[in-house]
């Protein structure tokens, strides 16, 4: 029997955090005359350990708000179970909310308000003493970079300064585990890259547990310990991103030759790198997926060189989570997201 | 998925900060909207300017009536009316800034925290509440200005009564905004409502003066009878219209505060 223990200063490693089993969730929708129901999230299995930073990658529709929102008790199950911070969903809501902190798509903040008063009534909200939650929320501000911004209202900050601002709400109280929904949406690459790194702060520097969601690959594969694929209301694929990406048969080598009578010799050297498979001919480009391409790659240059093959390029691409979403489901994550 | 035993952990042994009481959180959403309501007072000042204008511009018209109304001044019976317009336009609007911090992700993020989500509703009541009381004075005061007489008691609990259905509309309001999260769901049902109350209530004049078969109609209103409770204090006639008024403003009080608070209440919302 494995004992948990959580504690308020430094989450141990391995206990569990996050904890559901056959989460779902319908809701009623009227096509023509019939009330049918659509499944939006359809039974999700889920753990998630005290410090990790677990993504949850899908494309929009795929029922990961629907998921966040009913682990952080904005959404009632219909069916299953889900443990948060130890506390029921459904029995126990309002220990949960002590114990997260939420920080959604749509923002926190009345646009019109100043941002420090914002954030102390937030913290007022949590029960917690207003000197306490002044210091903390300016203790956020200087963290977060948002220094000289306290009475500076919402709408007159930037996306990225709102996001954090947001972020700093959602913190206030101090919670172990923050679900963040979307946070870098609408972020130009500079702010996205700087949240990225302050996201990552919260982890290493306070041992936090985040669970955020996301459509963005390169988001997944830069910030996130862990990845979870969801698609059409159910969990595809769950583990780091080097390892998802190992799960897609090997780097794609693509060899582009002068004219077309050295196509067939480059086909048959490239093919023979793996046994059983053959290589793919678009034109004057030869490719195949080649397990640890790197290795491979000095011989077969040689050899299509002994052959009197002359090659234009050589590109070796390693697989990329899109590869993992499009082997797992059949459909580009990039079309989707466009 | 982790290789960790999939077993639900155990309750946390960390002392949570105590979630706020009912008051302190109704307190804290209640200082927050007057605040930002302070900073904006164009909404405030707005909704005070119309019943004004009634006041300037169409009271002179009822002057010469005061007779037929069996007052000296006609702004005693004028003002009463105005009051409870005010009481219901002004409050039922009050939706319009709950669908906007909707938008803004407020609400969902003030429903994530530990606080008592009927403690939402109230706070927000509480500031469409003192706004009122606060045009009502206004409004009281200028009529003074313009010849209404009535008695403290008989002005203070006019007030109350259309305090009461102020906190009623805003209420409503919140409700449906919370429902609906759409001004364009919200517009077409505030103006279908606050039109027929106004013409049917006898605020700009009395239907007493009408032919019978609109005085019928009119009695239909529990506004008309709220609308006479408060005429009725303001010229000291206290009677059966009084007690209408009263029951009509707690019963409406009762059941839209409840509705309210179950939808703020409920896990969907």
């Amino acid at each position: 029997m494995v004992k948990f223990e959580y504690s308020s200063l430094t989450n141990e490693r391995g206990s569990i955090v996050i904890h559901a089993r056959g989460l779902a969730r319908s809701f009623p929708t009227r096509a023509g005359r019939d009330k049918t129901e659509v499944r939006a999230v359809a039974g999700v299995d889920l753990d998630v350990e005290a410090g990790e930073i677990v993504g949850f990658l899908g494309p929009n529709g795929a029922g990961k708000t629907t998921t966040l929102r009913m682990l952080t008790t904005l959404l009632t199950p219909t069916s299953g179970t889900a443990t948060v911070a130890g506390y029921d969903v459904a029995s126990q809501p309002g220990l949960v909310r002590q114990s997260i902190g939420y920080v959604s798509q749509s923002g926190s903040t009345q646009p019109e308000a100043r941002a420090g008063e914002e954030v102390v009534d937030h913290g007022q909200l949590y029960g917690i003493p207003k000197a306490q939650a002044t210091a903390r929320g300016q203790e956020l501000f200087a963290q977060l970079e948002l220094d000289g911004m306290w009475k500076r209202a919402p709408k007159a900050m930037s996306g990225g300064q709102r996001r954090r601002l947001d972020i700093a709400m959602g913190l206030v109280h101090d919670p172990q585990l923050v679900f963040l929904d979307e946070p870098t949406t609408g972020l130009d690459p500079q702010a996205r890259a700087n949240l990225w790194s302050h996201i990552s702060q919260l982890r290493n520097g306070r041992g936090m547990t985040v669970f955020l969601t996301t459509h963005y690959l390169d988001e997944a594969d830069a910030l996130c310990d862990r990845v979870l694929v969801i698609d059409r209301g159910t969990i595809v694929a769950a583990d780091t991103p080097d390892a998802l990406k190992r799960q897609v048969a090997g780097d794609l080598v693509e060899l582009v030759v002068g004219d077309r009578a050295q196509v067939v010799p480059a086909a048959t050297a490239l093919s023979a790198l793996v046994p059983g498979e053959s290589a793919h001919v678009d034109g004057t480009t030869v490719s195949l997926r080649v397990p640890g391409a790197g290795s491979h790659l000095a011989g077969l240059v040689r050899e299509l060189d002994d052959a009197g093959v002359a090659l234009v390029s050589v590109d070796v691409r390693r697989p990329t989570l899109d590869d993992v979403f499009l082997t797992l489901t059949g459909r580009s994550l990039r079309e989707d997201a466009a | 998925m982790t290789t960790t035993a999939p077993t639900a952990p155990a309750a946390p042994a960390t002392v949570l900060p105590s979630a706020p009481s009912f008051l302190r959180a109704t307190g804290i959403v209640f200082r927050r909207q007057l605040r930002i309501a302070l900073r904006n007072p164009a909404w405030v000042i707005i909704g005070l300017v119309q019943p004004v204008l009634y006041l300037v511009l169409f009271g002179p018209l009822l002057q010469p009536l005061s007779a037929s109304f069996g007052v000296e001044n006609a702004y005693t019976i004028f003002v009463p009316g105005l009051l409870v317009q005010l009481g219901i336009f002004g409050a039922l609007f009050a939706g319009f800034g709950l669908v906007a911090e909707w938008r803004a992700g407020v609400i969902e993020a003030e429903r994530v925290t530990p606080a008592s989500r009927t403690a939402l509703l109230f706070g927000r009541i509480l500031r469409d509440v003192l706004q009122l009381f606060a045009q009502g004075l206004v409004l009281i005061g200028l009529g003074w200005a313009f010849g209404l007489r009535a008695s403290l008691g008989g002005m203070l609990f006019g007030l109350l009564l259309t305090l009461l259905l102020g906190a009623s509309c805003a209420a409503a309001s919140n409700t449906l905004g919370l429902i609906t999260k759409s001004e364009d769901v919200l517009a077409p049902v505030v103006n279908s409502i606050a039109l027929p109350v106004l013409l049917l209530s006898g605020i700009l004049l009395p239907l007493s003066l009408g032919p019978t078969w609109l005085q019928v109609v009119g009695d239909v209103m529990p506004t008309k009878h709220i609308v006479d409770a408060i005429r009725g204090a303001f010229t000291g006639g206290w009677g059966i219209e009084t007690l209408w008024g009263s029951i009509w403003s707690v019963v409406i009080f009762v059941i839209l505060m409840w509705v309210g608070t179950r939808t703020f209440r409920k896990e969907n919302a």
